[in-house]
């Protein structure tokens, strides 16, 4: 989450820059800047996550060169977690303030904006913090084994997505899009994080032996 | 000399039974422990850090609280009585800021190193490696001083082994921090948000006399400068008298003092809370159930923190004051003052631990050669009762309670040709007594009072000047959060005392400007078109 913090603030800092170089002058340029700002903010989040990863490698061999005993936790593990720590900080970041917004008095949508805002927001904040989980373990897993192709396709995921959201006010097209994508990362975070279709089946009927609710089957 | 061979089974049998102790320890010792391992426990150490506190704290510490009640109190009977509030009459103790000095400490339990061994590491941060803090007295109203210690004792160890054992002190210290300051800066943030009394500008506490209203920028930044100077030479002052009357011995006063400010907090404080808060959401409340309330609150309050009682109420009765305190800080420091004096109380706080003539450390250093327990009331203590797993350990050697400190620590160990640590702190090890049922030694993390008040100050005062942005308070929070971590991570490659205020404070600092005028606009101009990044 605090890496998250820290590329939003850089590249908070690079449009804010760029919000002055022009002088802040009115009119298409700043509808530009701001898709520059997106897509360099995306590039930057997708910095912080190598940074983390890289970070979190050489804690966990200094940790496991000092005792040996004790099991780090698991590579996964720690996938995951920055992957929720992203999508933590990122959706709440996005969303809190249209949510404080939203408690109080006023109309949607009064000067011919969609009256389905507040909706949107959620669903798309959702959707993003469930990507972020799912970039975090490919991510992560494609740093482990080397396959910088994984690493290329969540960076171009992240741009496609930010991308579909400057067509904003078409709320259909854009989110059913990233619930896909959503859905295909998430099938693909699933295989890379070691299930399988057998181990899915197996947790589904319960017959899973190391899963809760074996013994209750059982 | 004695004591310290009898330490030493106790020491070897560290290593020997890493096994037993690290698995599962808080389960197996929770379980074990109970409620009167907690009491124990918690009177164990309550005891020891109230002989410590009473050496430590010279009376401006109480006075310190009362001082601060007093300047609510005086501020009340000037600006309102026109507000039809009573005039409170107390007198004036420049020990506030003193208390606030010595409450804002990182503590650690002290914890022989069996206990490093206990704590299985958990979590997943690898850099979460805490090592044994050492509690530091802190009491209330002395938040910035003590309670910015943060000091490892470390009990003699073969160096690796205790590389080990303090690393394997992992997120679960962490942890335990990360909830009773996150609960505090939530009472703090909600209350800011919903009740409009502490924003209001009603006026300023004695300690900052130049006001804010001034007309150019130069004028105000200059006020607010000079408001931090002399904040902070008052609780420069109430710091060095308090370690003057330690080194006195001026116990009772100093803990007539404490019992008086703790009072003063528990049931004014309380009062004019509930009042707002009733007064925002518009319930009525007749007078007899009110002072039932308040009576039963602040009766409770006084008997958990000062005496005996449950843990966790404990913690919720020091989280709460904490709240109160920072909460009053908000209200009547203005926003350049707060700002200045945040960063100043981090650069007094690292100056006061870490420099050999500082007086937090002098205190810290005086306490632990007097063998003398750290006052509980004012400081959190996360503390996980550990029954003693020691079987082998000879009772005898309960006589380890008496084991001065250092010098003859140091002794035993070099008898026995261990290598002694050059540790700032040596923390005794009376929980070894082979006795099972009644020591419990506290395997948990203090922090001092003074920090979870400066933390809620800064995210409060976020969350109330940040033009009402939520995204600078939660900033603020993470920022806060990831500097309490580092500064565990640094106790535990230094092990020494070390102040708790200055990493969180910096970041904390940093990322409320950087948030408030970099990423809002950026963030706002997203929300407002729907982009997401």
């Amino acid at each position: 989450a605090f890496f998250w913090l820290v590329s939003l603030l850089f590249s908070s800092l690079f449009w804010f820059m760029a919000r002055t170089i022009t002088d802040n002058k009115d009119g298409p340029i700043q509808k530009y800047l701001l898709i520059l700002g997106v897509l360099v903010s995306v590039l930057i989040q997708e910095m912080f996550r190598f940074v983390y990863y890289k970070l979190l490698k050489k804690a966990s061999e200094g940790l496991k060169t000092i005792n040996p005993d004790e099991t780090a936790p698991s590579m996964r593990l720690l996938a995951y977690v920055s992957g929720l720590g992203f999508g933590i900080m990122s959706g709440v970041f996005a969303f809190v303030n249209t949510l404080s917004d939203s408690l109080g008095p006023g109309t949607v949508g009064i000067h011919g904006d969609s009256p389905q805002f507040f909706l949107n927001s959620a669903f798309m904040t959702l959707v993003i913090i469930l990507l972020h989980v799912f970039w975090g373990i490919i991510f992560f897993d494609g740093c482990e084994k080397k396959k910088w192709s994984s690493l290329l396709v969540v960076l171009l995921t992240h741009l496609l997505v930010s991308a579909l959201t400057f067509i904003s006010p078409h709320y259909g097209i854009n989110l059913v899009s990233t619930y896909l994508i959503m859905v295909l990362m998430g099938i693909w975070a699933f295989f890379v994080a070691g299930g399988s279709c057998r181990s899915l089946k197996l947790c589904l009927l319960c017959q899973d032996k190391d899963f809760l609710l074996f013994n209750q089957r059982s | 000399m004695e004591a310290g061979i009898q330490q030493r089974p106790g020491l070897v049998l560290s290593p020997r039974c890493p096994v037993a102790q690290p698995r599962g320890p808080l389960g197996g010792v929770m379980g074990r422990a109970g409620l009167p391992g907690k009491l124990a426990g918690t009177a164990r150490s309550a005891r020891r850090c109230q002989k410590l506190f009473q050496a430590l704290l010279p009376p401006w510490l109480p006075g310190a609280a009362a001082g601060r009640t007093l300047r609510l109190g005086q501020h009340r009977g000037a600006g309102g009585a026109s507000q039809g509030r009573a005039m409170l009459t107390f007198m004036a103790s420049d020990s506030e800021e003193e208390v606030c000095d010595e409450r804002t400490s990182l503590m650690s339990a002290e914890s022989p190193p069996p206990r490093c061994c206990q704590e299985a590491r958990q979590g997943l941060e690898d850099r979460e490696s805490a090592a044994q803090w050492r509690s530091q007295d802190s009491e209330e109203d002395l938040d910035e001083d003590a309670d910015r210690y943060m000091c490892s004792g470390v009990p003699g160890q073969p160096s690796g082994l205790e590389e080990e054992l303090t690393l394997k002190y992992g997120a679960k210290h962490v942890i335990m921090l990360f909830v009773p300051v996150t609960l505090c800066m939530v009472v703090v943030v909600a209350t800011i948000k919903s009740v409009r009394f502490y924003t209001e500008k009603n006026g300023q506490l004695i300690y900052t006399p130049f006001t804010e209203d001034t007309p150019s920028v130069g004028q105000r930044l200059l006020n607010s400068v000079l408001n931090t100077l002399i904040m902070i030479s008052v609780i420069v002052a109430m710091t060095i008298f308090l370690v003057v009357l330690y080194k006195y011995r001026c116990y009772k006063f100093i803990h007539g003092w404490l019992i008086m400010s703790s009072l003063m907090l528990l049931f004014l404080f309380t009062y004019i809370y509930l009042g707002e808060v009733l007064k925002t959401y518009n319930v009525a409340m007749d007078y007899p159930t009110l002072f039932l309330t308040v009576w039963n609150f602040g009766a409770v309050g006084m008997v958990c923190i000062h005496w005996k009682g449950p843990l966790v109420l404990q913690q919720a009765y020091l989280i709460m004051i904490s709240a109160l305190m920072a909460l009053v800080f908000i209200k009547y420091l203005p926003e350049w003052s707060a700002w200045v004096i945040l960063g100043a109380i981090s650069v007094y706080d690292l100056v006061a631990v870490l420099c050999p003539k500082g007086p937090l450390r002098m205190l810290v250093e005086t306490a632990q050669e007097r063998n003398e327990p750290i006052f509980p009331a004012l400081i959190y203590s996360s503390a996980m009762v550990w029954t003693v797993g020691m079987a082998k350990l000879d009772p005898s050697s309960q006589g380890a309670l008496q084991l001065p400190y250092d010098p003859e620590m140091e002794d035993s160990y070099d008898s026995f040709g261990e290598p002694s640590y050059p540790e700032v702190f040596e923390p005794p090890l009376p929980g070894y007594p082979g006795d099972e049922l009644e020591e419990e030694e506290e395997r948990g993390v203090k922090l001092g009072l003074g920090d979870f008040i400066f933390y809620s100050v800064l995210v409060g005062k976020a969350a109330a000047t940040g033009s009402g942005d939520w995204n600078t308070t939660l900033a603020c929070f993470v920022a806060i959060l990831i500097g309490l971590c580092l500064t565990l991570l640094l106790l535990a490659v230094f092990k020494k005392a070390l102040p708790a205020l200055p990493i969180s404070i910096t970041f904390g600092l940093i990322f409320y400007f950087s948030t408030d005028n970099l990423v809002r606009p950026f963030m706002d101009t997203l929300a407002s078109h729907q982009l997401y990044i």
